[in-house]
């Protein structure tokens, strides 16, 4: 069949999917092949590139930073002189940082690592590359908007960065960009009325915001409408369940935030008064403005996004990881309905637990008391799924493959970051522990060794499907163990920090206040910052083994077949590299996506697309315990 | 490579892709609408007494504007029925229809009403001056009847140079009726019929002044939310506009000719956009104009 004439309405009998072993009869040229693709295989990999780029450059962000809270107005050696060339001079004179170079880092580390690198590579990244591929389709059902979301994902990036070096510097605000400040900030004698931080800040947004938009629809659409003959959804792999929710959460949460953003933008340009009450005094002199705004408004609608969007940076690092798991313990997913509709729950309640961060605004008991259980609610489908992968290695043939060793350590460094969740979402606890270190050493264990663990694991995992080769397996476990021992020594002594009573956004990193002074084990509150400082730097030479790793095995890494790894799911059944189009026979599903260790096989995996056997079914409707 | 589904429905979900995506697109437009519009409810609970305006915008002109664009929302059915009875001359006129009435909708807001507003002055009266500009305001009468209080007096700015010049002591402006009469029962509520300031003049002293702004979106909480939404509310009706103009250029004939049943389907996805856009200016209408 000619796909050039044929079409579906005309050929509607037919089976659709014939269509997909198909290629096209022409050779796209170079830049359309890897550059302005619509290929979603390429897409992702664009979006995982640019997404680890980001992440070190945000991680390296937070670098800087470090060395001015361990040794608070000192010059950074070396690089020191060099930055203000690239920053501006302002920044940091004579290598000493300025408090305002030292927002602009705060702010735009939290903004980079969570809208330009996490999101990109767990959600765009991983779910365009292995989503169309786990479900049996030929790509997304929308590949040139697929191909918009990236460009437009581009464009906000490149306003994020650009901002660096606008005058006066990139935002200052935090990555909340909380009003009333960040719509007075940048403004002003030396600032452009639109080329300034905080107004490219909202501008890089909007083009981030349409960018997840786009891709959100894209994957729900891809999952309900692609799905290859056979592959129903109790049938669908868990990280296409994580993928499935997570675009509903950045399609119905994102556009609040928009809201907002225009209303920032409106108030920063159009000298509108949403988020201003009337009476402020800058600088010692009224502002002119209508006033009858509201700070807190903007706090609702910020976190009403804020906190699916922690969701949104986990769920597809548990569904990566569920995968790993199922494959090196080979064994079946324990659970895998609870770890379904658990996901679902989490997807429904993460939309009315936002409050939780605004304790401290004075809400009233009422509404504290309504968000509190909600809160707590939402612990219990989390806790669901983390035990369910605990109970999924119990009895498992563990195989400690580099992927396993990550997603092996996102457990107990998942369950720190929840477990210490636990005190704040109490009000009363948190009225205490509000805007200290422990809240950044909490969140940081869930979307720190959490989130980005699961990545490194799902790096590892499907390179070779996108490759043909795997990455080198020494220097694989050389990244991870100084990772891993990194990590803890960032985040551990945080917890104490914050307990002392450490403000997370002090620039002298705590060396001017005096209750700094007291001890533990040994060092004041103050005096760790330099252990954990080392330990950052420490992490950052330790991912040097996975770029030269990443780069140098596209060419010299080992040679796999299609399956290396002996997985049961649909990505494993094309050939690796997919060619466009990915399947050459397209796959039917006849089974469930974890069925490791089938009683009475040859091999200890079954994919999903061998069909049942006579045999098979009679043993099956006797032994319910193997019915998925 | 083809994609399965694009114009075909699915068996077991017995939709074809673009349906869900747009119905997709369409929830987080709403939720995008229902930021803003929570946050118009946000600050119209939270505004003092007297500091919501009513009844500053032009009713019967909003009112046209709503019938122009449900008119909008039938012609386009009927552009996407004349589709599915292979009629496309039928739907070419039905098309260009709805096109010329979102533009009208744009051009009356963007050449009537909204530049009206940026001529028309507010002065807000300082607290303690209320009682002097009295025979303006008749909050008096209001207080007795358990009406808000009136703080500030509006119309056209007759000497606009004071707001630059330190010299000039006071401002002139141009009444708006309701402050020529303002004990009159009559004025209680907002007018239906818009009425244009008068002339009579009143002067007020600067001194008396809080703050003057014309009615712009720097003017109050009010203005703000009339202007982000209806400006918002517009870029979406400008975007329907563009694409219903590009499917009704000569190239959606050839796409008819070789597939009339994908044109179809592309005026349905699009149609239903037009009647969300639709239905934003439902909500919006009543809450800026009528409430």
């Amino acid at each position: 069949m000619d796909a050039s004439t044929s079409l579906p309405a005309t050929a509607g009998h037919h089976d659709p999917h014939a269509h997909a072993g198909e290629h096209e009869h022409h050779e796209l040229g170079w830049w359309r092949k890897y550059i302005f693709s619509t290929d979603h295989k390429v897409i992702g990999i664009q979006y995982g590139l640019c997404g680890l780029v980001f992440l070190f450059f945000g991680f390296s962000l937070m670098m800087i930073m470090r060395w001015q809270l361990a040794y608070p107005g000192q010059a950074l050696p070396v690089i020191g002189k060099w930055l203000p060339y690239f920053f501006g001079p302002n920044t940091m004179p004579d290598g000493k940082m300025t408090p305002e170079f030292y927002n602009s880092l705060g702010a735009m580390h939290g903004t980079i690592m969570i809208f330009l690198g996490v999101v990109p590579v767990a959600f765009a990244a991983f779910g365009n590359f292995v989503v169309p591929l786990q479900i049996g389709a030929p790509d997304m059902t929308f590949p040139k908007v697929n191909a918009a979301s990236f460009w437009a994902f581009g464009v906000g990036g490149v306003i994020m960065l650009t901002s660096f070096f606008v005058p006066g510097g990139a935002a200052k605000g935090g990555w909340t960009s909380y009003v009333p400040l960040s719509d007075i900030a940048d403004k002003g004698p030396g600032f452009h009325p639109f080329l300034n931080g905080q107004t490219l800040w909202l501008l890089g947004f909007i083009f981030l915001i349409t960018s997840s938009l786009l891709g959100a629809v894209n994957f729900i659409t891809t999952i309900i409408q692609l799905r290859a003959k056979g592959l129903t959804w109790m049938r669908l792999p868990f990280f296409v369940w994580s993928q499935f929710v997570t675009a509903f959460l950045l399609l119905l949460a994102f556009p609040p935030l928009e809201a907002a953003i225009v209303m920032q933008l409106m108030d920063r340009t159009a000298a509108t008064s949403f988020f201003l009450p009337a009476g402020m005094i800058v600088n010692g002199a009224p502002l002119h403005i209508s006033g009858g705004g509201s700070p807190i408004l903007w706090q609702h609608l910020f976190w009403f996004l804020g906190h699916p969007e922690v969701y949104v940076l986990i769920l597809p690092a548990f569904g990566i990881v569920a995968e790993i798991l199922a494959n090196n313990s080979r064994k079946p997913l324990w659970g895998y309905k609870s770890l379904v509709f658990s996901v679902l729950v989490i997807g429904f309640l993460s939309f009315v637990v936002w409050a939780h961060h605004m304790w401290l605004t004075g809400m009233g008991s009422t509404v504290s008391a309504f968000f509190q259980t909600t809160t707590l609610l939402i612990s219990i489908p989390s806790v669901i799924i983390l035990s369910a992968f605990f109970i999924s290695l119990w009895g498992g043939s563990i195989r400690f493959t580099v992927p396993m060793l990550w997603a092996t350590a996102f457990l107990p460094m998942f369950g720190i970051g929840g477990l210490t969740g636990i005190p704040l979402a109490f009000n009363s606890a948190d009225l205490y522990l509000h805007d200290t270190y422990y809240i950044i050493a909490h969140f940081h264990y869930i979307v720190a060794p959490g989130t980005i663990f699961g990545l490194f694991a799902g790096v590892y995992y499907w390179y070779p499907k996108a490759t043909g080769r795997v990455m080198n397996e020494f220097w694989g476990k050389v990244h991870f163990w100084p990772s891993l021992i990194c990590m803890n020594v960032i985040f551990l002594p945080m917890f104490l920090q914050g307990m002392l009573g450490m403000h997370r956004r002090w620039y002298d990193g705590g060396q001017g206040w005096t209750l700094s002074g007291e001890h533990i084990w040994g060092l004041t509150g103050f005096q760790w910052n330099t252990p954990i400082s080392w330990a950052a730097w420490i992490m950052g030479l330790a991912q040097i083994p996975f770029i030269i790793n990443f780069f140098w095995s596209i060419k010299h890494g080992k040679k796999v077949n299609d399956n290396p790894w002996e997985a049961t799911t649909l990505e494993w059944t094309a050939p690796s590299p997919p060619p466009h189009g990915n399947f050459i026979i397209t796959p039917v599903a006849y089974r469930g996506p974890y069925e490791y260790s089938l009683p009475g096989r040859e091999k200890d995996f079954t994919m999903q697309n061998e069909p049942v056997e006579p045999a098979e079914r009679s043993r099956r409707a006797t032994e319910p315990a193997l019915v998925h | 490579m083809e994609i399965p589904y694009t114009i075909s429905t699915r068996p077991d979900t017995g939709l074809w892709n673009a349906k869900i995506g747009i119905w997709l697109f369409l929830a987080s437009e709403v939720m995008l609408f229902g930021g803003l519009f929570s946050a118009y409810i946000f600050l119209r609970l939270d505004a003092q007494p007297g500091e919501w305006p009513h009844g500053l915008l032009n009713v019967p002109v909003g009112t046209m504007n709503t019938a122009i664009l449900i008119m909008s929302s039938v012609t386009v059915v009927l552009a996407w029925a004349a589709l599915k009875m292979r009629r496309y001359r039928a739907y070419w006129w039905y098309m260009l229809a709805t096109i010329m009435c979102g533009i009208i909708f744009l051009v009356v807001k963007l050449y009537y009403e909204w530049p009206q507003k940026f001529e028309h002055y507010g002065i807000f009266i300082k607290p303690g001056a209320l009682e002097k500009y009295e025979r303006y305001l008749g909050n008096n009468r209001r207080t007795e009847k358990g009406m808000e209080p009136r703080i500030e007096i509006s119309g056209h700015l007759h000497n606009p140079e004071a707001l630059k010049d330190p010299n000039v002591k006071e401002y002139e402006i141009g009444l708006d009726p309701v402050f020529v009469d303002p004990n009159n029962p009559a004025n209680d509520r907002p007018h239906f019929l818009y009425a244009p300031p008068t002339d009579h003049i009143a002067k007020i002293e600067k001194e008396d002044v809080e703050r003057i702004d014309s009615f712009g979106p720097w003017h109050s909480a009010y203005f703000a939310s009339y202007f982000t939404i209806t400006g918002l509310h517009g870029a979406h009706v400008l975007a329907g506009v563009l694409v219903f103009i590009y499917m009704w250029l000569p190239v959606s004939k050839k796409l008819y000719q070789r597939n009339p049943e994908h044109l179809a389907n592309r005026v349905e996805v699009c149609g239903l956009f037009w009647h969300f856009v639709d239905l934003v200016w439902i909500f919006v209408f009543p809450l800026f104009y009528l409430l």
